[in-house]
């Protein structure tokens, strides 16, 4: 009986001494440095993937009319606005004249005086003429000298002379009267092609020098997305691959169009391919010039292949491989990858072949010594 | 034979336990605050280690780009690529800022990333859910103390990224989680503003009557164009090729490109040395203060534990028991009652304090192993101190008042 409270008592100590030493345990082999790396495993699958190129651009108009006079001026008046449809031909608005009108009047009255001098010019060709007949006539008959005929051969053929300086004095005026109406006519801003007006720069009363744009307008049917892709990132690009577009202003709703050209030239400072994208039907309404587009082009899918997750490969002692688990040990494979795709899937040309487990998620960075414990999810990752 | 400590402590276990009990959560203390520290400075190192880098490339005379503000442009990746001994250059921006998403908002490193697949210096080594970063703009990898989830949007200044990876344990050196997205949109989200600055600045470029000539059509445009480009960058990670030193590789660095370049061990020292010297020292400090009352508190229990026995060990001493056997008695009890402290030091701090902490708590080892050598000398020294008080102890006591 003596014996009964002290093996209880025994026993209680027991029952929290040895959990405790169970949990101790526990807890410096599985948490801390010492404590296996969780892991998620994968197979190396046999798949065929659709790589895909992704780049951002702006809505732009292929065709951008800039319309401006052609001389210094002052805006005299303004018939269009932003957002007007206008025809080829119509016009948009004028310049100021300024003075033109009367130098053309000015120069109507000059035509008029030098017609009227044309006028006179010939009629002192007709007289000296008939002056010069007369003399010769004269001088046959012997009843003048032959000093008073040469007198009014010479008074003749400077009156024809001065009829063809005043005949072409006329011309000189009418030429210069056409010019200046050619200029009136300058000043009306008319617009080349159909199109729509985007910017109206300057308002009637304003001065712009000669080739500053006073109205712009596009050609709406001519919209393109001047799209650029990473240099890294671009090849397979070519003219005529369908593309995803997705404007800044309706994400999630996905217009489709192709690849009309990629550029020759890329932009040797920002790194980037530049392709011209163009909608399948241009959407309506129109999204507007500048806008942000998202351009995702499908390149056409390629055969079957080994395909791992991008999330797999790591990068050790400068070479790309992954961490392969054969019998339950690490193994570090060096890869040589393909194509891959927007959706993080990578081909492997060299290394592992379909059917081999890889570690694609880890816990922490492995090593070859590292213990592992393959898991559904890391802990942490919410679902 | 009987053992006279365990049967003690068979006799009074209750006590004994709870005491072992209260002794470990002071050590469980000690231990998590020694991880703190450890944390700190592994926090400080792992930028190093999850770069991928040998050297960091940096404007001239600048600590950066950890330490201090560091801006370089974002060609001269292109000569350094070109230098012998350099196997992979990667341009790369850091942005610590405040990340709103669905529920509140979280504070962030922003890392941009050069484009050029996983393995390229920069990116997150390894993942822990969903893949790496395949578009070049508006995707993002977040490490998971962000709490982001997959699938998430975020907003980083004027554009949204949708988390398409998460990591773990990428941090800045303030323990702030990292998000990685590609260097284009790092670079735009760096520089450019909110809309009313930048209309402001558009105004303010439009009223300055040299950017704004009159007989000058498109200066304004051009003007403004050259004013909202960003580029540069904050530093340029270099991987040295197999075989070459990087201390020479960043030498030719140095002197061809006129640039300053840190190597690894350089940045260590920068980040644990500089950045985080005084918060370190701090902890530090904090943690030797800790062990001390600690370790004073731990030899007053086992000396008190031992004086609450005086009368029996008197009685022992009355019936003639040997000296070395009182010794036994008390240095057994202390040392017991040292480990049980801290077995359950260590499994609080693992199990329920460090989880606690916002930030990593690092609880390493050899700490541990410290902590347990540190805990057993106490626990000696202090039983010495009471076994003198002992074996002191008059016989009559156990008879008299």
């Amino acid at each position: 009986m003596r014996k009964l409270p002290f093996q209880k008592r025994t026993l209680a100590l027991l029952a929290i001494i040895i959990p405790l030493f169970v949990l101790f345990v526990y807890v410096a082999l599985y948490s801390g440095p010492l404590a296996p790396v969780s892991v998620v495993l994968t197979t190396v699958e046999n798949k065929s993937i659709s790589p895909a190129l992704f780049g951002i651009g702006t809505v732009e108009a292929r065709y951008t009319y800039k319309i401006g006079p052609t001389y210094p001026g002052r805006v005299k008046q303004l018939n269009v606005d932003v957002g007007d449809q206008v025809k080829a031909g119509q016009v948009l608005g004028e310049m100021d004249p300024v003075d033109l009108d009367e130098r053309i009047r000015a120069q109507i009255a000059a035509l008029k005086r030098a017609n009227a001098q044309l006028r006179e010019a010939q009629a002192r060709k007709d007289y000296a003429q008939a002056q010069a007949l007369r003399y010769e006539q004269l001088l046959k008959a012997h009843s003048t000298s032959e000093e008073v005929l040469a007198a009014k051969k010479q008074d003749f053929l400077v009156a024809q002379a001065a009829l063809t300086a005043a005949r072409e004095e006329v011309s000189r005026l009418q030429a210069d009267l056409n010019a200046l109406k050619a200029q009136r006519r300058d000043l009306f801003l008319i617009a080349p092609v159909d199109g729509l007006v985007v910017s109206r720069d300057a308002e009637p009363g304003t001065t712009v020098v000669a080739g500053q744009s006073v109205v712009e307008l596009i050609d709406p049917n001519s919209l393109w997305i001047n799209v650029r892709f990473d240099q890294i990132s671009s090849h397979g690009l070519s003219a005529n691959l369908p593309a995803r577009i997705v404007l800044r202003s309706q994400s999630g709703k996905v217009l489709d169009g192709r690849v009309l050209r990629v550029e020759p030239l890329a932009d040797a400072v920002t790194e980037e391919t530049l392709a011209k994208v163009v909608f399948d039907k241009i959407p309506d309404p129109m999204p507007p010039i500048g806008e942000l587009a998202e351009v995702t082009v499908i390149l056409p899918p390629l055969p079957a292949r080994p395909v791992i997750p991008n999330a797999a490969i790591r990068r050790i002692d400068g070479k790309l491989g992954v961490w392969q688990v054969i019998g339950g040990k690490l193994r570090y494979t060096p890869v040589s990858l393909g194509t891959s795709d927007l959706d993080g899937n990578v081909q492997v040309r060299k290394g592992l072949k379909v059917g081999d487990r890889i570690v694609v998620y880890s816990e922490s960075e492995l090593t070859k010594h590292k213990r592992i414990h393959v898991v559904d999810h890391i802990r942490g990752v919410r679902q | 034979m009987i053992s006279l400590a365990g049967r003690d402590i068979l006799h009074s276990w209750g006590k004994f336990v709870f005491t072992g009990m209260g002794l470990g959560l002071l050590i469980g203390i000690t231990l998590s605050m020694a991880g703190i520290y450890r944390g700190m400075v592994a926090d400080a190192k792992v930028l190093l280690d999850n770069s991928g880098a040998d050297l960091w490339v940096v404007q001239k005379d600048t600590l950066g780009p950890y330490a201090e503000p560091s801006s370089i442009y974002d060609d001269i990746w292109r000569g350094i690529r070109s230098i012998p001994g350099v196997a992979q250059a990667a341009n790369v921006t850091y942005l610590t800022m405040q990340v709103s998403k669905n529920s509140g908002d979280v504070r962030v490193m922003v890392a941009g990333i050069t484009p050029g697949g996983p393995g390229t210096p920069g990116w997150p080594p390894y993942l822990v859910a969903g893949r790496q970063i395949t578009r070049s703009h508006y995707e993002a990898v977040a490490d998971i103390a962000s709490k982001l989830k997959l699938g998430e949007r975020i907003k980083l200044r004027r554009h949204y990224y949708t988390v398409v990876g998460l990591t773990r344990r990428m941090v800045s050196s303030n323990g702030d989680p990292m998000v990685f997205i590609p260097l284009k949109d790092a670079q735009e989200e760096q520089f450019l503003k909110d809309n009313d600055a930048i209309w402001a600045q558009r105004r303010r470029t439009a009223h300055n009557p040299a950017f704004n000539r009159p007989g000058v059509p498109g200066l304004l445009d051009a003007i403004i164009a050259s004013q909202s480009t960003n580029p540069y960058v904050n530093a340029v990670l270099v991987r040295v090729k197999k075989g070459y030193d990087p201390e020479q590789v960043a030498e030719s660095i140095r002197r061809w490109k006129r640039l300053t370049v840190y190597t690894r061990s350089q940045m260590k020292e920068i980040l644990v040395g500089k950045l985080i010297a005084t918060a370190a020292k701090q902890i530090f400090m904090f943690l030797v203060i800790l062990s001390l009352v600690s370790s004073t508190i731990v030899a007053f229990i086992i000396y008190t534990l031992t004086l609450g026995k005086i009368r029996e060990i008197a009685v022992l001493k009355l019936i003639g028991t040997k000296n070395s056997t009182i010794i036994g008695l008390i240095m057994k009890q202390s040392i017991a009652l040292g480990l049980i402290g801290f077995v359950v030091g260590k499994i609080s701090a693992t199990l329920l304090m460090a989880p606690i902490f916002p930030k990593y708590v690092l609880l390493e080892p050899s700490d541990s192993a410290i902590g347990l050598i540190a805990v057993v000398v106490i626990c000696i020294l202090s039983s010495i101190v009471a076994i003198r008080a002992a074996l002191k102890v008059d016989p009559a006591e156990a008879i008299g008042g």
